[in-house]
């Protein structure tokens, strides 16, 4: 269904895992060891190369996509690079203080650099060279999150052994709110959508979820259970009106927006009984030569001769989900849901539970049941879902991209010279392409929409 | 007897001994033995006597032995019987006598012996019993005191055992507590001392901070070809008290604008939600009131249900009007509806349900003959239909004045008339027909008095039957056998008539043919006591009143006259014999 409208665009260099889209889809930009390469999507020809003095380790594009940052955290520096003015240049050097986290701030014209020992946040103005600094920034989890519209920033700090929150204005550092926050030890916190609301969880040996509204009021808490190992990831459903609590227990809680209360809980079994979902086992074949399937393009590769091809096959229920038994005496075990993800119509949630590392539950919202289960032969390393569509792709660290789609599921070999191992993909914002990343190179492929049907 | 017996005979042998040491040396062992032999078995004692005897008795000791004899005798309580030597010659007669007591004494004895060997037998077989059972008692004693001891032995065990382990159980509480306290300690130490470091690393932060902010660090700058434009294009603006109120301003209207807009989504839902209950309500009401007709039809509480959808008709449009206006105020009442509605509604699909199921057998037994049937059922339903909607309509009829007048006393009371009319028609039916069974009743006894009457008058005709006939039997022994037989003949008649009539009475004629029987049966001896009256009959048959009235002469009357009459009769014939007999 996919495969007769997908394409591979040839292969390219990357380093580091550096390779992003410009936020308005026009361009991708990749790092290759101290180059930065700036490249027109649609053509991949090459607009722009820099130079940056190192090797890069984080890269980010604005949010205007006008500007590029390169940061080196061992040398401490970050690089600016402009997409309108190659000649322009800007480099912010945090001297000995160190480097650990740099990062643009919504208008684009901001940098917000965290030091060493998360000593302070500096936050560099590439409008009046200014800088500003956030002393007690907290360390964890996800410490730092912006609304979706820019305008305000939620930093978690901890000052007198005591979390606070506070709540500045983007566009000068206004500090707009400061508050204690009721956690024993704040792990992370993350805005509504609609920037209304700001959910803060405690860390994992306590279940507790907080959620405050603009002007640091608490509208409420919620805590699931005590004495075990609490939350382990958090999701906001696109439209607010959702929060997806994941948590050791194995179980994901979805919370509502008007009473903050639980409305119902996924459990990820080990043997899936429900009759309305659909398991799909992904089977390993050896490839046929002179089947139908290989193309013409495949054929002449030679490394899809060797690579074993892999179809869904439909279980039948009763189906048994592979568990893997995590040491209870190493931190942070294997168990538990660790990454959710809501599809951009609120339609699906997809989780992801550690304990069962090969398997990919995907949920309807609407129905709030079980949907379908993808079970693969290599432990999930990454899924995301298309920002237009309900349409998931997922890797498992071979050389295959899979798909689902309510329709169904797919997956797709990549048909590039050498094997190419997709460690990570994500969607271009259209929707239309998926970016590929191997370790060292990524692929681009165009998913035809048209014939999606 | 035993008793009596054994110290009179435990003296003997010694005494004997020393007598008979006295007499002879020779015989003592031998007599001693016989002695005992004797003792023992008499069978034994001729022989060995008589071979000893020589011994024994000897012409010179003939006294001496008669004596000794006598003494034993004596001894052996024989009082009455001793031997006496006249000139040396003992008489027969006592000596007999005496051998005879001392057999009868000896076979006695022997008896006794015989009975205490037995008994003795018996007795060591119960005493040996009786210590096999001890014995064995003994052993189970032992045996259960053993086992008594080892229970005792385990539960002392087992308490032991319980002792130590409540013992383990103290302990291992004391350590849990110990560790919990442990645990909590810990914690709190735990808690403390990173409080102490994360206190001691704010203080390093602050003092590296302090040190990095002193030292003026070179190397943190910032080299920019120029400045940036900001990216809406304006101007940085100053902090000022100004800028705080306006962002405190902008923060709340980006509250008030997600209230508003949550509000706005509320809304929109539940008027949503509104229209689909309007919707469902109105379809609800489109569904119910065709069912009404449907009801009408259905034999069972249609006029209550009827009146239950107006009612709800009601409440549903008076709701429906309040929908618009407020929901809080009709919530209650609006819900009420529908949930009436909604019960109603699924009482009816239930009954559907059950009617589907039914119509669906009825198919699956008579698929072939389906048109023809279903016509007819189709004609059969309607003129049901037809004959309900009547019913119903009178019914109705019947209500409407019960309403249009539920105070007027009068009606009420004309109503409770109409209502026991129907009542009343049926006691006035019952009690005919109790007039009709009470007339046939008594119709009935006049027929059996009549019949009773006219058994009477046959017994009075076969009375004077036999009293003819004793005549005959009588005149038998004389010679005028022949005269006899027209005397006979003619009660005969008179009978054979009179069970003409009786036949018309089915009931009696039994009755009849018994007392008949009686009166045939009945000895001429005792014909005149037993023979029962009418005035009996009549009571046996409960029917005195009427024999009472109708017989009003006394039975003994009756009686006397039929037996004078019978007399009269007999002397007729008599006279009438001696009649015939004088000419011959």
């Amino acid at each position: 269904m996919y495969q007769n409208s997908m394409n591979f665009s040839e292969v390219f260099k990357q380093s580091n895992q550096l390779c992003k889209v410009s936020p308005d889809g026009k361009y991708l930009a990749t790092c290759v060891q101290y180059r930065l390469v700036v490249r027109d999507f649609n053509t991949l020809q090459i607009v722009h190369l820099y130079t940056c003095l190192d090797q890069v380790m984080h890269m980010e594009w604005s949010s205007d996509s006008l500007f590029i940052l390169c940061a080196m955290y061992k040398r401490g520096l970050v690089q600016v690079w402009s997409l309108e003015q190659p000649d322009w240049h800007c480099k912010i050097d945090e001297g000995s203080i160190g480097l650990v986290s740099s990062r643009w701030s919504p208008d684009g014209r901001h940098i917000l650099n965290t030091t060493e020992f998360n000593l302070r946040v500096t936050v560099w103005s590439l409008c009046t060279k200014s800088v500003s600094y956030i002393k007690y920034p907290k360390a964890c989890q996800k410490g730092v999150d912006f609304t979706t519209d820019g305008r305000y920033m939620a930093l978690a700090e901890r000052r007198e052994c005591k979390d606070y929150i506070s709540v500045f204005v983007c566009d000068d550092w206004h500090l707009l709110r400061h508050f204690e926050s009721e956690t024993q030890d704040l792990a992370g916190l993350e805005w509504s959508p609609n920037g209304c609301v700001l959910a803060v969880w405690d860390n994992c040996l306590e279940y507790k979820i907080l959620f405050y509204s603009l002007d640091g009021r608490l509208l409420s808490s919620y805590s699931a259970y005590e004495w075990s190992l609490g939350i382990k990831s958090v999701a906001w459903s696109p439209s607010s009106q959702f929060l997806a609590v994941g948590s050791y227990d194995e179980k994901v809680r979805i919370l509502n927006h008007i009473t903050w209360k639980k409305i119902t809980e996924f459990e990820h079994p080990a043997t899936i009984i429900n009759t309305k979902a659909v398991v799909f086992k992904e089977v390993e074949k050896r490839p046929v030569v002179g089947s139908e399937d290989l193309s013409i393009h495949q054929l002449t590769m030679n490394n899809s001769l060797f690579s074993t091809q892999s179809k869904y096959e439909i279980t039948q229920l009763p189906a048994q989900v592979p568990v893997i038994k995590p040491d209870p005496d190493r931190a942070n075990p294997k168990i538990g849901i660790s990454t959710l993800a809501f599809s951009a119509d609120n339609r699906y949630l997809a989780t992801k539970n550690d304990n069962m590392p090969q398997s990919l539950w995907v949920w309807d919202m609407q129905r709030l049941s079980l949907l379908a289960v993808l079970e693969q032969t290599a432990p999930v390393r990454c899924f995301v879902w298309d920002p237009r569509r309900p349409r998931l792709a997922l890797c498992t660290g071979n050389t295959k991209v899979y798909l689902w789609s309510p329709a169904g599921c797919v997956s797709v070999n990549v048909p590039v010279e050498g094997s190419f191992q997709v460690q990570s993909l994500f969607w271009h914002c259209s929707g239309s392409t998926l970016i590929l990343l191997s370790k060292e190179h990524i692929c681009l492929c165009y998913v035809d929409a048209e014939e999606e049907k | 007897m035993g008793d009596w017996w054994t110290p009179t005979m435990m003296p003997d042998p010694s005494l004997d001994t020393k007598e008979l040491s006295s007499i002879s040396g020779i015989s003592m062992s031998p007599s001693r033995q016989n002695l005992h032999h004797s003792l023992h078995s008499t069978m034994a004692l001729p022989k060995n006597s008589y071979s000893v005897l020589s011994a024994f008795c000897t012409e010179e000791n003939v006294s001496q032995c008669i004596a000794y004899v006598n003494q034993e005798v004596c001894s052996l309580g024989l009082t009455g019987v001793s031997l006496e030597s006249k000139s040396g010659s003992l008489s027969a007669v006592p000596v007999l006598n005496l051998l005879y007591e001392v057999l009868q004494l000896q076979r006695r004895a022997q008896r006794a012996l015989n009975d205490l060997e037995t008994q003795q037998l018996k007795s060591g077989s119960d005493l040996e019993h009786l210590q096999h059972s001890n014995c064995r008692l003994k052993d189970q004693l032992e045996h259960t005191r053993r086992e008594n001891s080892g229970l005792h032995e385990g539960e002392r065990q087992l308490q032991l055992k319980i002792k130590t382990l409540q013992n383990c159980l103290k302990s291992e509480k004391e350590e849990v507590q110990k560790l919990q306290s442990i645990i909590s300690s810990r914690a709190t130490q735990y808690n403390h001392d990173t409080k102490r470091k994360e206190r001691e690393c704010t203080k390093l932060k602050e003092r590296l901070n302090q040190l990095l902010m002193d030292k003026r660090d070179k190397k943190l700058s910032i080299e920019m070809s120029n400045y940036l434009g900001r990216s809406d294009g304006k101007r940085g603006l100053w902090k000022t008290g100004k800028m705080e109120a306006r962002h405190e301003g902008e923060m709340y209207r980006a509250l008030l604008s997600d209230y508003e807009t949550r509000q706005r989504t509320l809304m929109l839902e539940n008027s949503e939600l509104k229209k689909v209950l309007q919707h469902m309500k109105k379809d609800m009401i489109a569904i119910l009131s065709p069912k009404k007709h449907c009801i009408k039809t259905e034999p069972a509480d249609d006029s209550l249900e009827q009146a239950g959808s107006e009612g709800e008709e009601e409440i549903g449009e008076s709701s429906r009007e309040t929908l618009e206006q407020s929901c809080e105020q009709a919530r209650e009442q609006l819900t009420n509806s529908i949930r009436l509605q909604w019960r109603k509604l699924k009482s009816h699909m239930e009954r559907l349900d059950s009617q589907a199921s039914l119509v669906a057998c009825q198919e699956r037994e008579a698929e072939e003959m389906m048109s023809r049937k279903e016509h007819e059922e189709e004609m059969q339903r309607m003129r049901m239909e037809l004959q309900q909607c009547k019913e119903f309509i009178h019914m109705q009829q019947q209500l409407l004045q019960q309403l249009s007048s539920p105070c007027d006393e009068e009606t009420a009371a004309l109503l409770n008339d109409c209502y026991t009319l129907e009542e009343k028609e049926r006691l006035k039916e019952e009690w005919r027909l109790f007039n009709e069974q009470k007339r046939n009743f008594e119709r009935e006894r006049k027929n059996f008095t009549e019949a009773a009457i006219r058994l009477g008058h046959e017994r009075k005709m076969f009375e004077e039957d036999r009293a003819a006939w004793l005549k005959t039997q009588f005149l038998n022994m004389t010679p005028f056998v022949d005269r006899k037989r027209p005397a006979l003949s003619e009660p005969h008649s008179a009978l054979s008539v009179s069970t003409e009539p009786e036949a018309k009475l089915q009931s009696t004629p039994p009755l009849v043919t018994k007392s008949q029987s009686y009166s045939v049966f009945s000895t001429p001896k005792a014909a005149p006591v037993k023979m029962p009256s009418t005035a009996d009959l009549y009571r046996s048959l409960h029917l005195i009143p009427e024999s009472r009235g109708h017989g009003k002469c006394p039975s003994g009357e009756t009686l006397t006259k039929s037996r004078l009459r019978n007399c009269s009769t007999d002397c007729s014939v008599i006279s009438l014999v001696r009649d015939e007999n004088s000419p011959i």
